[in-house]
This record gives structure tokens, sequence and C-alpha cells, in this order.
């Protein structure tokens, strides 16, 4: 997708640049912007680096695992087909949890696996079966108890408040997460 | 109002001391662990850099060549009808479609109004509540070799808009919001 978004972006710039006499603004950017990268990445590595390393422990015990077991009411209604007990069942509930942690190279992992295992079972393999069209929806649903990169690029760029946007994030989340759900709800009941 | 801001002052400290505390009840060496995962935190942060150089100099050219407020412009007489910020729109456009370069666009409407600003806030939530969901509707399809992907395109960027229009009202609601 890049490599096609990026040329655009600096040819049209260029090209408007030009038209618009702008041409000293656009060089003097080409500098900026790289130093802001630097400046970014240094100070991001502190609050990843921490981010990281507290998530490394929710990995390493079975954090991951117990958290899941909470899920079960939440399970039933959005896995209807699914059977509690089994991988698959674990698989997504844990992939849920990943998620909210903000597990991601965690997550992915687990989401890939259970759509392995869903599809084995699958009887036409060219379409999604519901639970994993629910299951995709689910997770280009960011749903993340801490935001943790919106926050340290708050606070790399001087924030009074980097953390102020947390209960504001869930609140949006929610409310695409459930819409998420019920459209995905809908779409099946009328069978498509 | 306040008790958001002491309920979202909570939360990373509770995270953390929940999560240490289940640790040393498990026995972890959680120091080590810490140690092992902070290290992870350095190449993730190493390996987004050379996306950043990159996309921060196109974002950066399409901002100081006047495209993107030409771009604007354009459509902030549609945006002003629905009430949404029209500088908000190029972040809301890439969202979806990829990652690093909405984190470039979010860090310039951060540069450029502040990041404490009501723009700011705005580009922050929409930052946390949205994922790149057309790379993973993509990385889940592709898993398994399936086409044919039903409504799943069409749910999801349903939830995306919800959760856009959500930021900007809660943002708004909770008058952090520009005016």
């Amino acid at each position: 997708m890049l490599n096609i978004l990026w040329p655009i972006f600096i040819i049209i710039s260029f090209i408007y640049a030009i038209f618009f006499g702008n041409i000293e603004n656009l060089n003097k950017s080409i500098f900026s912007s790289v130093e802001e990268a630097v400046n970014l990445s240094i100070s991001l590595l502190g609050t990843m680096c921490l981010w990281s390393g507290i998530m490394q422990i929710a990995r390493e015990t079975t954090f991951v695992n117990k958290l899941s077991n909470l899920l079960a009411p939440v399970m039933k209604f959005l896995f209807p087909d699914v059977k509690k007990g089994s991988t698959i069942y674990q698989e997504i509930s844990m992939n849920i949890i990943a998620n909210l942690l903000g597990l991601g190279n965690a997550a992915t992992p687990l989401g890939l696996k259970a759509m392995k295992s869903m599809q084995e079972e699958n009887v036409d393999k060219d379409v999604l079966t519901n639970s994993m069209a629910t299951l995709i929806v689910l997770n280009t649903a960011s749903i993340q108890i801490i935001p943790s990169t919106v926050i340290a690029i708050r606070s790399s760029l001087g924030s009074t408040n980097p953390s102020i946007i947390i209960v504001p994030v869930w609140i949006a989340t929610i409310c695409a997460g459930v819409v998420g759900m019920l459209a995905v709800k809908f779409f099946i009941k009328i069978g498509k | 109002m306040e008790k958001i801001s002491v309920l979202s002052n909570l939360a990373m400290p509770v995270m953390i001391l929940i999560i240490v505390i289940y640790g040393i009840i498990q026995r972890n060496k959680v120091f080590d662990t810490f140690l092992d995962g902070a290290k992870e935190g350095i190449s993730v942060v190493v390996n987004l850099f050379p996306t950043l150089v990159g996309l921060f100099l196109a974002v950066g050219t399409l901002r100081a060549s006047g495209v993107l407020d030409f771009v604007i412009q354009i459509i902030s007489p549609v945006l002003d009808y629905i009430k949404i910020p029209s500088e908000i729109m190029p972040l809301a456009l890439l969202r979806p479609i990829s990652g690093s370069s909405s984190i470039a666009v979010a860090v310039d409407i951060m540069k450029q109004f502040g990041v404490d600003s009501g723009l700011g806030i705005i580009a922050s939530v929409i930052m946390g509540s949205t994922e790149t969901t057309l790379y993973t509707i993509a990385v889940y399809t592709s898993a398994v070799g399936i086409k044919k992907t039903r409504f799943v395109l069409v749910a999801s960027l349903i939830a995306d808009i919800v959760g856009m229009l959500a930021s900007v009202a809660i943002c708004r609601f909770l008058s952090m919001s520009f005016s």
C-alpha cells in the first residue's frame, strides 16, 4: 500500500510547491522531518521499553490464561458455534485478552492459530465462517486497556498529561467494538 | 471530567502493579523478565525508525507545500456540517490503511496545534481507539487463504467510522475539545 501512497505524497507535494512558490518551505521541511523522526524515536524508546518489559511479565506467567476465563459470557454471545473448552475456544479467548493487554506480538499468532483451526472445520474452504468473520472484525477494533504507543508519542511531544486520553479511548473503543459486533450479528442474520 | 482524569491517571500504575505482583506470586524472576521485554522494546522502536523517517518526510512535504491545507479547505464545508474538525480528516482517511503513516499524520497534528489542544487530544484518541483495519483483514484472511470475506470489510469500516465519530464527540463532551 505504501509503495503507492508514499511516492504519490511526495510527487504531489513537489508539483504543488512549484506551482504555488513554496519550494523554500518544502526544502526546509525535508530536513526538519528527518530530525523529527529522530527526536520522536529517541523519546519513544523510554516508554516502549518500559511497557514491553512489563508486558513480558504478563506473557511469561499464566496471566493471559487466567484472564481468558473471565470471557465466558462474552464468548457465548460472540461465538455461539465454538464449543466451550475446545482448543479454538481457548485460542480465541487468549487472542482477545492479549489484544486487551496490548500484546500485539502475542495476539496475532494466537488469532492466526484460531483461524487455521477453524479453517480445518470449515465446510466451504473458500468462504469465511461466521466465527471467523467475527474474530477478524473483533481484531480490527483495537480493544486496548492501555494505548501505550499513543501515550509514548504524547509524552515524547511534551504533553503535560500523556495518559489523560485513556478513559476517552476506552469509551470510543467500546462504541466502535459494540457497533462492529452488532453489524456482524446483523449481517449474519440477514444471511450475507 | 475530574473523575475521568483520575481514572486515566490510575490505569497505568494499577496495571503495572497487578502484573508485577502476579509475577511475584507465580515465582517469576520479575526483573530479569522485565529486562528481556524491555530489550524487545528497543528493537520495536529501531525497526520502526526507517519507516518513520520515510513517512515523516512524506507528511512533512504535504504540509510544507500547502497540499494538506488545500485538501482540508476543500473538505471542510462537508465536515463542518457533521461537526468534525477538518484538520482531523487526513488522519481519519489514512488510519485504516496504514499504521505508520497515520502515526506520522497524528504527530503532525499534535505538533501543529499542540499535543494537549483539542485537536491534539482528538487525534490521540482516534489513534488509541482504532486499528489498521485493512492490514489486519489482509493478515487474517491470507493466513488461511480465503478470498471471499463476506461482510468483514464493511462491518470493520462501520466500526472504524463509529470509533472516530465517538472520539470527536467524547472529546467535545469532556470540553477538552477545540471550539
